[in-house]
């Protein structure tokens, strides 16, 4: 199994708060990752840490590393743009930007790509049928992305995360707003982007996880408390709070 | 005390309240019928079109032309809503999404205090610091000479007294937009200053069109201040080195006195009326503006 996220002693606090506590887990390529736990435990924060949207708190301190493709993205030369440009991101509510649906796909390759403007017609099409809206928005590509349902508007963020080509997927209880069918298009999504993607995705259901994971970290008051396969995680856990966060004795 | 005395005082309590709201609701429309029985002397001798759009005014002779107080009405708003605006959405901006937590609690107040200084204060401040700035300073830089109390000089003191009032609106509107919306365009590689110009200030832009335009109704009516610097001379302005007379100043200048001249007062409560009506119109667009661009975000 090849890992492509490895993070190493990563510590993270907000003021005096200590949110993350020494984080060691790996990632694995073409793989769906799900980070389990209560609310609170510091999944948010462990997602966002991996594309540095954790800069943006005020008054936090991170130490460890976090290693992807060979490089610590905590203590990179690199432009942190071109950093978040790797992940994808989707958040716990659609949120499309106050623009048309097509601008909202356009939006990611415009700002970062000053060449190739011709071929954008192209890709906005293909990264809507990648996430299945296609068909739905053809004849309405310029009306609001406002307007579509909440379902709809979350694929449409999907498809305007891929937009850039990231190499991960990096998505935050991407179901919790959504309808059943909805969810499951998401769920069903990703199974079929784990071929070419490396996803990350957080969630508190259990049978979610169960559903899609092929790897999953249970954290608990920010410390990761087991991490494995998911076979083996839900067959034969070795911690007793993982056990007893299975038999649901947390909800 | 009884059930039915507590029933009895819910009742009242509930009834004072809708009274309150209907005096609240019936005080424009009041206003504006108390206005314009007022104004029906002046009405009735000429054209409210032909008041408007003469700039002769000589009480005496019975000329009323009421161009010279709307043009220096508007050149005075507009120019200062053109200087606090983008100094607002600017500070707004620093604020809410560069400057840490802590500034922003401490400028809250402060821009309370601005917002409710009384407004001689900046007309005082327009007085001994604007006036003679200009005089000596800005209309020289052009070749020009003037006493300084001119049309800028009122716009410059509106617009510091606009400022505190948009700010405060602008601060909350860049609040309120969700971190998620920044994230959002952050996580497809844009800076912050991309994501500020493309994203933010799109979602705010409904926010920003209604904030500009309550600060131009709230500017038009403003009438202490801007009448101490801006000259009060009844002439059409061609520029903003030129000496005005906003329809705030006349009314404010002139009530009361020289009442004995014909229809006089009923041509004050015509520039009243006229204040009303422009108020409530600019505050009508922008909340046209801002339903209008709700849709289509
Ligand atoms: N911006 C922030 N400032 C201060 N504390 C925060 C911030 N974000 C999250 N926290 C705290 O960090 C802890 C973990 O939060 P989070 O990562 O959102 O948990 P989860 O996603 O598992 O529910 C919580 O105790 C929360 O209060
Ligand atoms: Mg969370």
């Amino acid at each position: 199994m090849k890992s492509k996220i490895d993070i190493k002693n990563l510590n993270l606090f907000i003021g005096k708060q200590q949110i993350l506590k020494n984080v060691n887990v790996q990632i694995p390529e073409n793989k769906i990752t799900i980070i389990l736990g209560p609310s609170g435990c510091g999944k948010t924060t462990l997602l966002k840490s991996l594309n540095r949207l954790t800069d943006l708190y005020e008054d936090v301190k991170v130490s460890g590393e976090i290693i992807i493709d060979n490089e610590d993205i905590l203590h990179s030369s690199q432009d942190v743009t071109a950093i978040r440009k790797k992940m994808g991101l989707l958040a716990q509510r659609p949120y499309p930007l106050p623009m048309s649906i097509y601008k909202n796909v356009a939006y990611g390759i415009r700002i970062s790509e000053s060449e190739n403007k011709k071929t954008i017609p192209q890709r906005v099409e293909h990264h809507l049928k990648q996430v299945n809206l296609w068909d739905e928005v053809k004849d309405r590509l310029n009306s609001p992305a406002s307007r579509l349902s909440i379902g709809q508007q979350q694929r449409l963020c999907l498809a305007r995360g891929l937009a850039v080509n990231p190499e991960i997927i990096l998505a935050d209880e991407p179901t919790s707003a959504l309808d059943p069918i909805s969810s499951q298009a998401i769920e069903e999504k990703f199974i079929e982007l784990k071929e070419q993607y490396t996803v990350v995705m957080v969630t508190h259901i259990l049978r979610q996880a169960r559903r899609i994971a092929d790897y999953v970290i249970f954290m608990y008051l920010g410390e990761v408390v087991e991490c494995g396969t998911a076979e083996e995680f839900f067959t034969n856990p070795k911690e007793e709070k993982t056990k007893a966060y299975i038999k649901g004795a947390f909800n | 005390m009884s059930v039915f005395s507590r029933k009895f005082r819910d009742k009242t309590a509930l009834f004072w309240m809708i009274i309150s709201l209907v005096i609240l609701l019936l005080m424009p429309i009041l206003l504006a019928i108390g206005l314009y029985l007022k104004s029906l002397p002046i009405l009735n001798g000429q054209s409210f079109w032909e008041l408007i759009s003469e700039s002769d005014w000589k009480p005496m002779q019975g000329k009323f032309g009421f161009l010279p107080f709307i043009t220096s009405s508007l050149w005075v708003t507009f120019l200062s809503v053109i200087i606090a605006a983008p100094v607002c959405i600017l500070t707004a901006i620093y604020l809410t999404q560069y400057a840490r937590k802590k500034v922003l609690a401490f400028m809250h107040p402060v821009i309370d205090i601005l917002a409710g200084l009384p407004s001689v204060i900046y007309g005082v401040w327009g007085v001994l610091i604007v006036v003679p700035f200009i005089s000596k300073t800005v209309a020289p830089f052009f070749g020009l000479q003037t006493s300084g109390y001119t049309i800028l000089a009122g716009a410059i003191v509106l617009s510091i007294m606009v400022i505190p009032f948009i700010l405060n609106i602008l601060i909350e509107v860049f609040r309120t937009i969700p971190e998620e919306l920044t994230e959002a365009s952050l996580s497809v590689g844009a800076t912050k200053w991309e994501t500020i110009k493309y994203v933010l200030l799109k979602k705010a832009y409904p926010g920003i069109i209604s904030a500009t335009g309550l600060g131009v109704a709230r500017a038009f009516g403003e009438t202490i201040a801007v009448l101490m610097v801006v000259g009060n001379v009844v002439k059409v302005p061609s520029s903003i080195f030129d000496s005005g007379y906003p329809l705030p100043a006349l009314i404010a200048n002139n009530y009361g006195e020289m009442l004995s001249i014909p229809k006089y007062d009923s041509a004050l409560m015509l520039a009243a009326l006229i204040l009303f009506g422009i108020v409530l119109l600019f505050n009508f667009l922008s909340r046209m503006a801002i339903i209008r661009s709700e849709k289509n975000q």
